[in-house]
């Protein structure tokens, strides 16, 4: 029981870091995601392409893979990304290709009678997606966010290969010194790593209570 | 005898010469399927023109290619004599941008069978919304004249309620002044009524009677209620199979119709 109550604040300055990629990778993701969904909707058949491409190459492609790409080889072109900021840009970019796709779903889920009824009021395109489309598929996206923004927090374990002090990157320096804490480690590990989830794990089932209400139809 | 006030108002107007709308030739195909088979109709400024059918016909084809919703597979549809789908460059017809669509568009009002109100926002914001962003009124403004009309179809006491509280004869009704305060010069009405409890048709027919009479609007109503057609419309078109099969004034139309399919369609109107 000592070796637990021992490690604990050694790991919290991890769990410190593995907070901030977090927050930060999901407020790029949420950008991304936007981006790119209305991008996938786009009247544009050159847009559309353009972010599917995106979308498929960050979805099909190993998020390890990216991240070492993006924090070793870049460098060779001549892009040099700090361990935090290489981080943020794999798991936003990830995510973000993921969460696009919630994007894009709850967009074409509004019933068509509200581009219809927008259209009939001689709205613009844009008038009809700010004011009509978005409101509702905002609400349609936020349950599929919540669930992302959970997976993203396991992503971030991730970072602790390019060398960022997170959390799990703490808890195997912790272990490598001291082979006896071992299963202490990886219970709390798993402990602080759930305790990170549990609040994204409430906002997703409330939100995914409230999801239907204010949206048409079908 | 409303005939007569509005025969008189329409011939006081300078281009009662120019219909308001034509289709000229227009056809539509879904697929294979060839909806509307070369179209001819004129629809005066101020004219109220049922259009009645069996279902299949191609009549609500022709308030959606209209309202801009369905794109015309061949064919002129003009507004104003303007052409709707086309831009004329010199004598070339070419077809429209987004921007030449939206300047027509704005004296074209619709409302749906299925209402399509906006669930997010109160009934009072339904009604203003386009005002102010697409009108460009302030807010007083469309404040003003959204309350002015949720009165006259009776849902003053409801502005700050949401779509999902309303009854379905009363959404239709917010649905009917969310487009008439955008003022438009004709208002297509796609079976506003079928989708409706029985007993909730009354009301809004009701709305739609008072309008016709107070307003100069043209209206189109793709309706299966035959009282109503034979009541409100200055002209019924009777379509079948994609093409006008008959058309004229009401009385004719329901007391002497003259084609077979005409008779064959009334007379199982009356039975059911």
């Amino acid at each position: 029981m000592e070796a637990y109550i021992n490690i604990l604040p050694r790991l919290l300055p991890g769990a410190v870091i593995t907070v901030q990629v977090l927050l930060a990778s999901a407020a790029l993701a949420f950008v991304v995601a936007f981006v790119a969904g209305l991008g996938r909707v786009s009247k544009y058949s050159i847009v559309r392409k353009i972010t599917a491409v995106y979308v498929e190459l960050f979805r099909g492609t190993s998020l390890l893979v990216q991240l070492f790409w993006i924090y070793f080889a870049l460098p060779a072109f001549g892009i040099q990304f700090s361990p935090f900021l290489a981080g943020v840009v794999a798991l936003g970019l990830n995510y973000g290709a993921y969460a696009s796709e919630v994007v894009r779903g709850a967009i074409l889920a509004v019933p068509s009678g509200q581009t219809e009824a927008s259209i009939a009021l001689n709205m613009s395109n844009w008038q009809r997606m700010r004011l009509i489309i978005l409101p509702q598929a905002f609400r349609i996206m936020l349950p599929g966010f919540g669930n992302i923004s959970i997976e993203l927090l396991k992503g971030t374990s991730l970072v602790s290969l390019i060398t960022l002090t997170d959390l799990t990157y703490k808890g195997l320096i912790i272990q490598n010194t001291n082979l006896s804490y071992t299963m202490p480690v990886f219970v709390m590990l798993l402990v602080v790593y759930f305790i990170i989830a549990l609040p994204l794990i409430i906002l997703a089932k409330k939100l995914e209570k409230n999801a239907s209400r204010g949206v048409a139809k079908a | 005898m409303g005939m007569t006030e509005k025969q008189l108002k329409s011939s006081n107007k300078p281009d009662k010469e120019m219909p308001l709308v034509q289709y000229e030739n227009v056809t539509k195909k879904f697929g294979d399927v060839e909806v509307l088979k070369g179209l001819d109709l004129e629809i005066k400024q101020g004219e109220k023109v049922a259009l009645i059918g069996p279902s299949g016909s191609g009549k609500t084809t022709i308030i959606r290619m209209l309202m801009t919703l369905e794109k015309p597979s061949g064919g002129v549809i003009s507004l104003n004599g303007e052409p709707l789908w086309h831009k004329k460059i010199g004598d070339k017809l070419v077809p429209a941008d987004e921007k030449h669509l939206r300047k027509l568009r704005s004296d074209i009002g619709m409302v749906f069978q299925h209402f399509n109100l906006f669930p997010h926002m109160t009934i009072l914001r339904n009604v203003t919304e386009a005002p102010i962003h697409v009108l460009g009124l302030s807010k007083e403004e469309a404040n003003e004249r959204a309350v002015d009309m949720l009165n006259k179809v009776g849902l003053g006491d409801k502005l700050d309620a949401y779509p999902e509280q309303l009854s379905g004869g009363q959404k239709q009704r917010v649905a009917i002044a969310r487009a008439v305060v955008m003022h438009p010069k004709v208002m297509l009405f796609d079976e506003v009524t079928s989708a409706l409890d029985p007993e909730l048709v009354g009301e809004v027919l009701q709305v739609i009677r008072d309008l016709a009479k107070e307003t100069d609007m043209a209206m189109i109503l793709v309706t299966h209620e035959m009282d109503f057609a034979r009541d409100i419309a200055d002209r019924v078109v009777f379509l079948h199979n994609g093409q006008i099969e008959e058309e004229g004034h009401p009385e004719d139309i329901f007391e002497t119709p003259e084609s077979e399919r005409l008779q064959g369609f009334l007379s199982r109107f009356l039975n059911t």
